[in-house]
């Protein structure tokens, strides 16, 4: 097996106990690999994503990422450097007044130097086909736009892993299908959270399905909409 | 972007845009403007005699001239604080004890009274044609930043960043929980059920903000933020403040020297 970017084992985790979320969830991510990860309203997905980088600590299980156990929070500093997060409502990543602040928010916390971070910023607005935008103010712009920033400004940190949480959510067709092209250009393994199936197909080439707490690896998007009613213990699926 | 509304040509700021000031004095360096505002609020606000008041309140009509505002916005601006300042005529001139000029059985106008409502009118119009002219034309995010160039607390630089930030957000979210009320029949009236919605409204915006002030601290996590914050711009003087800094020093040194020469 290729050394895994990511590796979950047995992973449980519930806000209170009352309402467990993820009971037993096992994935692994590979190089290059792009998972689309599937799963009803609630049913943990970015509780999952949230877990990997980790702004939330799972109850018990073990997170790896780049061949290290992570546990504490000092761990999940290197990880959230090399895995960027792209959150679902762009409005809570984009709080900085200015695009070229926001892009630049990441790499000075990474300590760089001010030339270099002005770099770093046109050149990921220009990939994005964004240039221009510095001066923008983040609250004015459109929904597409915001959330091409906040895409931008995870690009910013030159992150080896994307997590994208819904990243087409109420998008229109034409800001969707700059984003699929995008999407497709970047080099990064990926793990997809969305519930459009046309984007999807598009941009992964593999599947999981969160369902009662687990994972289960499927077939190419040729998955049934309902889980299936036989969880048959497959704790660490392989997106198949 | 195919988005909704804007238009990505656009690559300034839309024309309601509250600040859009574009006269010599919206070319200031930032730090420059906020030093001279508050040096000159100070004086002004410390300042007893006509002279000094008169010469502050000349300038300031100055400084609107230059500022790209407009003689009629700013007097525009001007009058809720007039409205204020009506209400104190009407009452300090028989309230403050003195002389009386014209007496009406035991009530009387006192000449100090009149003084004292003339000086504060004059103070309170003057300082506010500063504040607006030098503080008010620049977006206030340029303000934090300025503020945060002077050694304000860090904490408070970053609190007026996040409000000029989220404040249109928490107006969004307001105005989507209003309409949704609206549409299922909601009319405030004078009763327990308005009361008590609204009340809910005011709750569900406060837990609402509260989950999303902790979904941008995780986000900001995320890209490496450790409690401080890197300024990316740095505002740099040109040639161009030169005449401000002159100008503004002059009167500052002229104010002074009007309430000095009056207290001799």
């Amino acid at each position: 097996m290729p050394e895994m970017l990511l590796r979950l084992t047995d992973v449980h985790f519930g806000y209170g106990p009352q309402r467990p979320v993820l009971s037993g969830c096992g994935f692994a991510l590979a190089p290059g690999e792009r998972v689309a990860l599937l799963g009803a309203n609630g049913s943990g997905k970015t509780t999952l994503l949230h877990l990997i980088v980790g702004l939330l600590k799972p109850v018990s299980g073990q997170i790896e990422a780049f061949g290290r156990l992570r546990t504490v929070e000092a761990d999940f500093h290197e990880v959230r450097r090399r895995v960027g997060l792209l959150f679902q409502d762009a409005d809570d990543q984009l709080f900085c007044p200015t695009v070229a602040e926001d892009l630049a928010f990441g790499p000075l916390n990474l300590g760089r130097p001010r030339g270099e971070v002005r770099q770093i910023v046109a050149a990921r607005l220009a990939e994005l086909g964004l240039s221009g935008y510095e001066q923008r103010i983040t609250h004015k712009l459109s929904g597409g736009e915001k959330r091409l920033v906040a895409l931008a400004a995870v690009l910013a940190m030159d992150p080896e892993v994307l997590l994208l949480d819904e990243p087409v959510n109420a998008l229109d067709d034409a800001a969707t299908a700059r984003l699929v092209e995008i999407v497709n250009r970047l080099p990064q393994a990926m793990v997809i959270v969305s519930h459009d199936r046309e984007f999807l197909q598009q941009t992964t080439n593999a599947t999981l399905r969160l369902c009662d707490g687990r994972l289960i690896g499927l077939p190419r998007l040729a998955s049934p909409v309902a889980c299936p009613p036989d969880r048959s213990g497959d704790s660490d699926a392989r997106p198949q | 972007m195919t988005g909704h509304g804007h238009n990505a040509t656009h690559h300034t700021h839309e024309p309601q845009e509250p600040q859009a000031a574009s006269g010599y004095l919206a070319s200031v360096d930032p730090r420059l403007r906020v030093a001279a505002a508050v040096l000159l609020a100070v004086v002004l606000a410390l300042a007893q005699g006509f002279p000094a008041l008169l010469l502050g309140l000349a300038g300031g009509g100055l400084a609107v001239a230059f500022s790209g505002l407009g003689a009629a916005a700013a007097l525009r601006r001007l009058l809720p604080l007039n409205a204020v300042l009506l209400l104190m005529w009407l009452v300090l001139p028989w309230s403050t004890p003195g002389e009386p000029l014209v007496a009406f059985g035991p009530l009387g106008i006192a000449r100090e009274g009149l003084r004292l409502a003339a000086v504060v009118t004059l103070k309170a119009n003057a300082i506010v044609l500063w504040l607006m002219t030098l503080v008010g034309t620049m977006e206030v995010s340029v303000l934090g930043h300025a503020l945060s160039h002077f050694r304000v607390p860090q904490k408070l630089a970053h609190m007026l960043l996040f409000t000029v930030r989220y404040l249109d957000v928490l107006q969004q979210e307001y105005l989507r929980l209003r309409a949704a009320m609206k549409v299922r029949g909601f009319r405030p009236r004078l009763n327990r059920h308005t009361y008590r919605s609204l009340g809910y409204l005011a709750g569900m915006l406060l837990v609402r903000s509260f989950d999303r002030s902790e979904r941008i601290a995780a986000a900001m996590k995320c890209r490496g933020f450790s409690g401080q914050f890197w300024l990316l711009d740095h505002f740099a003087l040109s040639r161009r403040d030169a005449p401000f800094a002159l100008v503004a020093a002059l009167l500052l040194a002229a104010l002074i020297a009007c309430e000095i020469a009056r207290l001799l």
